[in-house]
């Protein structure tokens, strides 16, 4: 049903008309009913966004690794325009200090105890999180074959935590050098 | 009794703290020993490292976000001590106080007045170098009291309440001391005594050695330790000898305050590839040239560590994102290495070589008296042969001398991080044996498993131990003479200045907790007005009783010149201008601080002599 959407909204003569119509119509009376319920609870506009605090330990990864390493400079930059020696001197710089923060926040050890090319046997009801397989996947355990990459594992974490104060998207302030 | 003795090592780059539990008998396990000190590393985020470093940041109000520098134990905290302040103060170096223990023993400039940070613009905040140390002992004394003083039995644990070993350079004078001593009553650490580095480093030896100490030294040795931190280079002579079966250590002589360390190398050789790279047409900005000192570091440790590599690169970021491109490229040679850290502080020079000394030219700089000659082995030199001079003519030296020209140390123990380079400590070595061949000693041994960085505090802490009747005491007294200066009663003469006498008022090695009263002179205070005494040290003239009046202080080369001691007599229910004579007393405190009084003649007045003021002008021509 239509509503008169004119500036000076409705009329003394058009409110009665429309109250008549709900009064006899019980269909237009749910409708009206429904649709003020969804004016009525919907929300205020969202307030400002708060501090990505499910992320938050993300964030200060990156920002102690740009801090120290500078790695999200590197990352931002296209590299294809500049010569190998450019680049490895920049690696150079970011290779030192993102492994001090790893270093730092990280006890990392491989996942496999065998050395890369060894042969190695992957038991009945082994840690599938822990060992990947590659190539001819086919059979029954035990599996047989050869460590191509040691894989990862953080053995202890030490991440500090960032003060409530402040707000972890800022992963780099902007620095400004007063004269 | 306490709970706990406490050591504290409040170096120059570096702070440390070492504990060990009083109330039991079984030697404790060092390795567990170290607090971890929470610390700001950058805004927002604070961690705990082993290390404090001695750096403190200012921050200009609305500079960082309210609550950024927030520690578990203060979250109003605004200044910031330790990582965060030395790595944010490379940027803003007007706001970092940096180098406060040097200050502290610098007699040109008023200690306790506000200076630091040194290059601060007219209206900023600023500190005196005893502050920041307060600072820096508070922050300790906080991560302490965090830790261990949380609970219901937080009285007893609290910091204020543990024996506190304080360590010192051993070539800090009276007036340094003491002034470390007032940094940490400021700090609230009430019960504290002083130790000296090079001792402290020897007790963490001997701890980690056990019984088995005896075998590695025995009556008759002489141990030299060397300390080389990052500011300073601290000498000192150790003897080994018996008494009744039992093994005694006595410490024999300490050289001078030497403001040479690692740092200065890194410097050195940061300046030299600066020097290329301007050279090549890049210059640096000043946050560049910081990172490159960083690099040099780096740069050395690597090839210090890996003697296959001849070269190591360095790479200095950009200022901007534009990381690729931007970054600017050297590296440190093995030939350049060798040529300005090896031989540039480690010279082969024979021991009759001494430091060059430039003359000091007319104004008298007042920045810190960083030492002119780079050559640890000629101060070494200098060390060693006046030493031997000293000890030949010491009644009852510990150490015999005739015919040596220098002290024939039989076992080396080195300390601080400069250190950690075998090549440097090697040389090192190579130079004394081979002057100890040239003058008809054996070689040296080295003291094995010295713990470069963290001797001092766990040494400290273990003395705190030892104090209780566990091990072994290291045997000193006063490192220094200590003397006034008394005016002769020469008639003016236009333009010439009369020579200056020098009284000794505390002989070598006087024992802590002991005092000496100076025969009376003709000495007077005026009432209501300041009196002032010229004030000397000596390391080397060991055989001066109380009272011995020696000619010429000003130009006798064992003497040094040291800040000017003061007091004045308030005119409480004294007639103002009136002359009160005076006799002097000495006394060395438990605490292991000088004192001088003036006690009135026949009277029951006593006034202490203030230490620490500050010399007139250029009157550092004493050293």
């Amino acid at each position: 049903m239509e509503e008169h959407h004119s500036p000076k909204g409705m009329s003394f003569m058009d409110r009665c008309g429309l109250a008549f119509r709900l009064l006899f119509n019980g269909d237009l009376a749910n409708r009206a009913a429904a649709g003020l319920a969804v004016r009525e609870t919907k929300p205020a506009p969202p307030p400002p966004p708060p501090p990505e605090r499910a992320h938050a330990s993300g964030l200060l990864l990156l920002s102690a690794l740009q801090r120290e390493g500078r790695l999200v400079d590197f990352l931002q930059q296209e590299v294809a325009g500049f010569s190998d020696e450019d680049i490895g001197a920049a690696a150079r710089v970011v290779h030192g200090g993102c492994r001090k923060v790893l270093r730092q926040y990280f006890e990392l050890e491989a996942a496999a105890p065998q050395a890369e090319g060894e042969a190695v046997t992957l038991p009945a009801g082994f840690d599938a999180q822990r060992f990947r397989l590659t190539g001819n996947v086919a059979g029954q355990p035990p599996f047989r074959g050869t460590l191509k990459h040691h894989g990862w594992v953080a053995r202890e974490v030490r991440m500090p935590v960032l003060n409530e104060a402040l707000d972890s998207r800022i992963v780099a302030p902007a620095e400004v050098e007063l004269a | 009794m306490s709970h706990y003795a406490i050591g504290i090592d409040l170096g120059t780059t570096h702070c440390e703290l070492s504990h060990v539990d009083l109330t039991t008998d079984q030697p404790r396990d060092w390795r567990e020993s170290l607090l971890p000190i929470p610390q700001l590393t950058a805004l927002g985020t604070v961690e705990e490292k082993g290390l404090l470093p001695s750096f403190l940041y200012l921050p200009n109000a609305g500079e960082f976000p309210a609550g950024a520098a927030a520690l578990p134990w203060d979250n109003q905290a605004a200044d910031i001590v330790g990582e965060f302040a030395r790595s944010h103060g490379v940027k803003a170096p007007a706001r970092l106080v940096a180098s406060a223990k040097s200050w502290l023993s610098h007699a040109g400039v008023d200690r306790n007045s506000a200076l630091l940070p040194w290059q601060a613009p007219a209206d900023a905040h600023r500190l005196s170098p005893v502050e920041a140390s307060a600072r820096y002992l508070r922050h300790l004394g906080a991560a302490w009291n965090h830790r261990f003083a949380e609970g219901k039995d937080g009285e007893i644990e609290a910091i204020g309440a543990q024996e506190i070993i304080l360590t010192v350079p051993a070539s800090f004078d009276a007036a340094a001391r003491e002034l470390t001593l007032a940094a940490a009553t400021q700090a609230g650490l009430l019960n504290v005594t002083l130790l000296e580095e090079p001792q402290a480093a020897l007790y963490a030896w001997i701890e980690a050695m056990g019984e088995g100490f005896r075998k590695q030294v025995r009556k008759g040795d002489i141990i030299l330790v060397v300390d080389v931190g990052g500011g300073t280079t601290d000498l000192s002579l150790m003897a080994v000898t018996e008494q009744g079966g039992e093994v005694q250590l006595t410490r024999v002589a300490v050289g001078d305050h030497i403001l040479l360390g690692g740092d200065n190398m890194d410097l050195t050789l940061s300046h030299h590839l600066n020097q290329e790279l301007l050279a090549a047409g890049k210059k640096l900005d000043a946050w560049q040239f910081a990172s490159l000192t960083y690099g040099c570091r780096q740069a050395k440790e690597l090839l210090f560590s890996d003697p296959r590599l001849q070269r190591a690169p360095i790479s200095i970021p950009s200022r901007g994102s534009g990381l690729i491109g931007g970054t600017v490229k050297t590296e440190l040679t093995r030939e350049a290495l060798a040529r300005i850290l090896t031989d540039g502080f480690m010279p082969r020079t024979p021991v009759s070589e001494m430091p060059r000394t430039a003359r000091r030219m007319g104004l008298a700089q007042m920045a810190l008296p960083y030492a002119q000659d780079p050559g640890i082995t000629r101060h070494l030199a200098a060390f060693l042969s006046r030493q031997a001079r000293a000890l030949e003519g010491a009644v009852g030296a510990p150490v015999l001398t005739q015919g040596q020209a220098f002290v024939h140390p039989t076992a080396i123990l080195f300390n601080g991080g400069v250190f950690k380079a075998a090549e440097l400590k090697n040389r090192l070595i190579e130079v004394l044996d081979q002057w100890l061949k040239d003058d008809g000693g054996q070689p040296i041994k080295e003291l094995e498993g010295a713990d470069l960085d963290l001797a001092v505090a766990r040494g400290a802490a273990y003395y705190g131990w030892v104090r209780h009747g566990h091990g072994v005491r290291i045997r000193g007294g006063t490192a220094r003479s200590y003397y006034v200066g008394v005016e002769s009663a020469m008639p003016a003469i236009p333009g010439f200045e009369p020579p200056v006498k020098a009284l000794c008022v505390a002989p070598f090695g006087m024992e802590e907790g002991t005092q000496a009263d100076v025969p009376p002179q003709e000495f007077g205070l005026v009432v209501g007005e300041p009196t002032r005494f010229r004030f000397f040290a000596s390391s080397l003239r060991r055989n001066d009783p109380v009272g011995e009046m020696l000619e010429d202080a000003a130009g006798n080369e064992e003497l040094e010149e040291l800040a000017p001691i003061e007091t004045i007599l308030p005119a409480n229910h004294r007639e103002p201008g009136k002359l009160v004579p005076v006799n002097l007393q000495a006394a060395v405190t438990e605490v292991g601080t000088l004192e001088v009084r003036c006690l009135e003649a026949g009277g029951q007045g006593s006034w202490k002599l203030e230490l620490n003021v500050r010399m007139k002008g250029d009157a550092g021509a004493g050293r």
